[in-house]
């Protein structure tokens, strides 16, 4: 599966187009993991464990909407946009989203 | 008498670390932005993005980084909040964060050409603003990667 996030796939065309794919998805660490965060809030710097809650809420979401962009028989997503919300604190929401489309190599 | 000598303690203490921590990071990455010198990002070419040169790969890259201030910094910045002006302990942080993510971003597209279209998100983590709580920014930059043939 092919994602970009320009309006084009560059060096192919785009023959068919289905429409809107999302995937959103809301995760949480345990309360450890926060404990800790809560403690190096105070020395300052990077929070790993926060760092790591957002990529693993960015991979999935991105593997949700890449599922739905499949089954609608789709092999690329084009314009893809990621957003965040925080839903309460330590939890974080990513959300995902594009147009699913066939694209074929030019010439 | 007690409370304002573990306060002082505490902001003496935070300090100490915060620095340390502040002047590490942007040792780190300033050298990792020395070495990706030539590798061009761009924000554009959302439109149309149109080369004569065979492509051979295009993906989507992602970085990501959560930061926060330490204490210190939030009491000085509230402090600076009765007169206004500009919050320079919390710019630093912003600063550190964004340039995190675009870096971790570009060094996942070691071997494209460039990046085209680069998108920076950021947002609050921590939105109930008290006294004690220290801002907390999750940022994810992200941008579609160009390899040539």
């Amino acid at each position: 599966m092919i994602l970009t996030n320009i309006e084009s796939v560059p060096g192919m065309t785009i023959t068919a187009q289905y429409g809107l794919v999302t995937g959103s998805t809301v995760r949480a660490k345990n309360a450890i993991k926060d404990f800790g965060a809560g403690l190096k809030n105070m020395v300052g710097g990077e929070l790993k464990s926060y760092t790591e809650l957002l990529t693993e809420a960015r991979k999935e979401a991105i593997a949700r909407m890449e599922q739905q962009a499949f089954r609608m028989g789709a092999n690329a997503v084009i314009n893809v946009r990621l957003a965040t919300s925080s839903v309460t604190v330590g939890a974080a929401e990513v959300y995902a989203y594009g147009t699913a489309v066939k694209v074929e190599p030019k010439g | 008498m007690e409370d304002i000598i573990f306060l002082l303690i505490l902001l003496g203490i935070t300090y100490a670390t915060g620095s340390i921590i502040e002047k590490r990071h942007y040792e780190n990455i300033r050298k990792r932005e020395i070495a990706l010198i030539k590798k061009p990002i761009i924000n554009f070419g959302a439109k149309k993005w149109n080369t004569n040169r065979k492509i051979k790969k295009i993906e989507l890259v992602t970085g990501e980084c959560v930061i926060s201030g330490d204490y210190f910094k939030n009491f000085v910045a509230s402090l600076k909040n009765l007169f206004g002006g500009r919050l320079t302990t919390f710019e630093s942080i912003l600063d550190r964060g964004r340039r995190e993510a675009i870096l971790r971003m570009r060094e996942k597209a070691r071997g494209a050409n460039f990046i085209i279209n680069t998108r920076i998100e950021s947002i609050m983590i921590n939105d109930t603003y008290t006294k004690d709580s220290v801002p907390q920014c999750a940022i994810i930059a992200y941008g579609t990667a160009v390899t040539y043939e």
